[in-house]
């Protein structure tokens, strides 16, 4: 028999830090692969989660256009760093999957499914940029008209545990692009960390059931409020800010400004930005053959807008120029990802402007281009 | 499959037997392979050589003596499909760094009797004295694109060399950069894919071996080094390494030792 | 309840849309140098009795090891008994489809993308101007109109190609000219024998009067003569909306996952290849984009 669980759906909980390990637990018995943010070699990654003691306590980020730190400031927070360049997209649209292999056999083609052994994930600590990061690329792969089997596969398995963020970075602008900090909804758990406790925010009748059995309590209104004033302080931290008012039609209304030319001497069209972006979710197909050419193999990998092969076609690159092809992402990312989805393909995480190694900092790039457009 | 296996024949000019020597550290592959082509000359790896013509001259090194001169003409002349193997036959390699300075002071550093020595005072790419019909770079070369290519000509298809920067190579397998995350100059980012990422991957940044990637801003990225250098002339040594004598390359490199000297 | 969830935690992808049918070759017919018609049959009697598609739409062709490439159906929506693709031999695939021999196998997704406007078609003038192997993917419509002739007003060809010798299909012009299609062939430049028109596309529309109000025009060619043929549209006041281009991008995947084929909102393998031309208007003078 087991006992009544008496938290619903909607309602927070209480869950002390030290038993946190009981949810991680619980999670790994009922088959989950438990990821989440963890530092090896001095680098923050998203790698498997066996105890807490994996998470990235005492840590926080620095993140400026082109420049990520890692800090070590011994406070007793668990999920105060801003994620680096990894994100989620990483499990739910790997980098490499093999579509299928072939085998010649009296001149027919027999086809190899490699069998699919994706686990079932649980990802720890999925911010609102992320979240709503997953919910974009959901769009683009789980659709009326097609669905991208791996994708589905992964994301209908994923346990997700949400993080409120009450540390922004330098480069953040979740708030902005109306992603974070807090997250409301999206999430099977939503968690908020203090100072000796994790409160959890039920999000899903899976979440209500993974908690069931563990020592969690009614949380109070004294820690309730605790968390709400520092998430009222997170909004504050966040080191940019894009206007957002006039998007998409800024970029397609101005694809001949003189403002794309700038970018050539400083974009080094290296592909860092659309690999670190939780959205972009460009591909490519890769074939290979055996020496005598009777077994094949056909693998999808990540691409990229800035690829010089990504917009080739018989008579050449349609984008031969770097600027063409910033023009292309931003205005794909804040312009016709609106027409095709509904919805803009940025979410404020800032990995763009942190991970490009010559700090183009996309706020100042729209901004830039709006100050221009308006004179 | 052809009725008659083509022949390959690998040649050695001014390198350091690496490359040649991944052609042979291809152990599951060595078999499939020599059952598909007859290799006909190999001396690293047998010394039964049978004459010319090939049908795939496999060249490794670069162009540093009159008799080389000469003699990559006769494997031109021998060969159907000449292939220059690795970034001495590309650029020039790691010995073209005499193309940027007084090769007779690094002779005489170098040899007690240098008067002895008979070389050129440049070191050129293979493409400089014939005409080449595939390139593949690297320092040495990733011998899954070396088994790509020979897959490839064997089977009238185009090979599959990226010709991105090794940013992607990174991104794809988890590897955090370096030059963001820690601040080591890296040449990944105008530098061509096609080795796995294999020094950012342990921690080092990338030295350029692949030479340059196509439609990168080499220029840019100049400007970014200059900015992380942990000790002067850290970013010429990177631009005059095993890849200095690629166009691209050479041309930042001078672009800004020429600024500096004003 | 939770243990349900997990439960398949091994699946094997049987997607369609990411894995070919396989295809025999039934026939093959040299059209030019450097183009051949394959004629395919499906191998499967399900997919072949089930497979059609509409004038404009295209097969992705994949040999295995060399890749796929996008290819348009330039045979008869109303006969889909065997499916033929003209093909130049210009890249690594359509290269490895030129070694192909009748007997041979291979891959199919498909048929993808927008098709030609038949229904607006109906009762109006429909001018198919076309450049190069820009015929094959309007030759469907040439059909579907002999086949429904009585349905359109007058129907105009304006077909061009490098010499006489790079001309597809020229068995097929008397044919078409007697189901009173008016054909104008044009070559850019003429060998000892050519007794026709010398020029571009475009010039073509100086050969006879249009009635613009009541007129369609359909285009397919390389993008320079596109641009023309529309202007020379517009110019006789046709209304954009009674243009339609049919596009050519890096297509991969075929229905607007893999980004590439990107124009502007528009993914050309799932919204195109076939636009109005006034969806394309914001876009289509935009430089490198």
């Amino acid at each position: 028999m087991q006992n009544e669980f008496i938290f619903g759906v909607n309602s927070t909980v209480a869950l002390q830090k030290k038993d946190f390990d009981l949810l991680l637990k619980k999670l790994q018995e009922l088959g989950y692969e438990v990821v989440g943010p963890r530092v090896d070699e001095q680098t923050l990654r998203y790698g498997q989660i066996n105890t807490m003691n994996d998470l990235p306590k005492g840590y926080i980020s620095k993140q400026e256009a082109g420049r990520f730190q890692l800090i070590h400031t011994g406070h007793s927070r668990y999920f105060d760093v801003i994620p680096g360049a990894q994100s989620w997209k990483q499990f739910l649209f790997p980098s490499r999957v093999e579509l299928f292999e072939l085998n010649k056999n009296a001149g027919r083609w027999d086809i190899n499914r490699t069998e699919s052994h994706s686990p079932a994930y649980a990802f720890i600590g999925v911010r609102g940029c992320e979240l709503a990061a997953i919910q974009i690329q959901d769009k683009a792969f789980i659709r009326e008209d097609f669905t991208d089997p791996f994708y589905q596969e992964r994301r209908e398995r994923a346990f997700l545990i949400a993080v409120n963020c009450s540390n922004p970075a330098g480069t953040c602008f979740c708030a902005s692009m109306g992603t974070g900090p807090r997250v409301e909804s999206g999430a099977d758990l939503i968690l908020t960390e203090l100072d000796n406790v994790f409160l959890l925010k039920i999000g899903s009748e899976l979440g209500r059931n993974v908690l069931n059995g563990l020592p969690v309590e009614s949380a109070s209104a004294f820690l309730l409020q605790a968390a709400e004033r520092e998430l009222e302080q997170a909004s504050k931290k966040m080191g940019r800010t894009l206007d957002t008012e006039d998007l998409p039609e800024l970029l397609l209304e101005n694809l001949d400004a003189a403002h794309w030319q700038k970018i050539n001497s400083r974009c080094l069209s290296c592909a860092n930005c659309t690999q670190v972006c939780p959205t972009c979710f460009c591909w490519d197909t890769v074939d290979t053959m055996s020496l005598n050419g009777t077994e094949t193999k056909r693998e999808r990998v990540w691409d990229s807008c800035f690829n010089p092969g990504y917009s080739y076609q018989a008579g050449g690159n349609t984008r031969p120029t770097i600027h063409s092809r910033y023009r292309q992402w931003l205005s794909h990312k804040f312009g016709t990802w609106k027409v095709q989805y509904g919805t803009l393909g940025c979410t404020g995480c800032g990995r763009c402007i942190t991970w490009c190694p010559a700090g183009i900092d996309i706020t100042e790039e729209i901004a830039a281009l709006r100050k221009e457009v308006k004179k | 499959m052809n009725p008659r296996k083509p022949s390959i024949a690998v040649y050695k000019f001014s390198s350091c037997d690496g490359c040649q020597l991944s052609l042979l550290n291809m152990e599951d592959e060595l078999l499939d392979l020599a059952e598909a082509v007859d290799i006909a000359y190999f001396l690293e790896a047998t010394r039964a050589a049978r004459p010319g013509p090939y049908d795939i001259a496999i060249v490794e090194g670069s162009i540093t003596t009159e008799h080389e001169v000469e003699r990559i003409k006769e494997v031109r002349r021998d060969a159907k499909i000449l292939i220059a193997l690795g970034t001495c036959a590309t650029s020039g390699g790691v010995q073209a760094l005499r193309n940027f300075a007084d090769h007779k002071v690094y002779a005489s550093k170098v040899y007690e009797h240098p008067e002895f020595l008979h070389y050129l005072p440049t070191s050129t790419p293979i493409a400089e004295h014939v005409a080449v019909d595939l390139e593949l770079w690297g320092c040495p070369v990733n011998k899954r694109q070396v088994l790509e290519i020979i897959t490839a000509l064997l089977n009238n298809r185009r090979p599959n060399l990226p010709q991105y920067s090794v940013c992607l190579e990174c991104k794809r397998s988890g590897t955090v950069c370096v030059l963001v995350d820690k601040g080591i100059p890296c040449m990944g980012p105008a530098t061509q894919a096609g080795c796995g990422a294999i020094c950012p991957s342990n921690g080092r940044g990338c030295y350029g071996c692949f030479g340059p990637a196509k439609s990168t801003n080499v220029d840019s990225l100049v400007h970014i080094l200059r900015n992380a250098e942990r000790m002067p002339g850290e970013t010429e040594r990177l631009f005059r390494g095993i890849s200095g004598n690629a166009p691209a390359f050479q041309m930042a490199a001078e672009s800004f030792i020429s600024k500096e000297k004003k | 309840m939770i243990e349900q969830t997990l439960k398949h935690s091994t699946t094997s992808h049987t997607s369609g849309l990411l894995e070919p049918v396989w295809a025999e070759i039934v026939s093959i017919t040299p059209e030019a140098e450097g183009i051949s018609t394959f004629w395919i049959r499906f191998t499967d009697p399900a997919v072949a009795a089930t497979y059609s598609f509409q004038p404009g739409q295209f097969n992705m062709v994949y040999i295995p090891g060399y890749g796929e490439a996008a290819i348009s159906i330039s045979s008869s929506s109303e006969d889909s008994a065997l499916i033929g693709h003209t093909i130049r031999f210009v890249g690594n695939v359509t290269r490895a489809i030129s070694r192909l021999k009748v007997g041979d196998v291979i891959g199919i997704r498909g048929p993808f993308g927008s098709a030609w406007p038949i229904r607006e078609m109906e009762g109006h003038d429909v001018i198919i101007a076309c450049g190069g192997v820009g015929l094959p993917p309007l030759r469907p419509v040439i059909y579907y109109i002999m086949n429904h002739r009585e349905k359109f007003g007058k129907v105009y060809l304006l077909y061009g190609a490098r010499t006489p010798s790079d001309l597809i299909f020229p068995k097929e012009y008397a044919s078409w000219e007697e189901a009173n299609i008016q054909v104008h062939v044009t070559v850019d430049r003429a060998d000892e024998d050519w007794q026709g028109q010398v020029g571009v596309v475009p010039m073509l529309f100086y050969r006879f009067r249009m009635d613009a109000p009541n007129s369609l025009v359909l285009t397919c060619g390389p993008e320079i003569m596109i641009r023309f043929v529309v202007y020379e549209g517009l110019a006789r006041r046709v209304q954009p909306e009674n243009i339609y281009v049919s596009l050519e991008r890096n297509m991969k995947c075929g229905q607007g996952s893999c980004g590439h084929c990107q124009l502007g909102p528009y993914f050309i393998c799932k919204d195109g290849p076939v636009f109005r031309f006034d969806a394309l208007q914001p876009y289509f003078n935009v430089e490198e984009f």
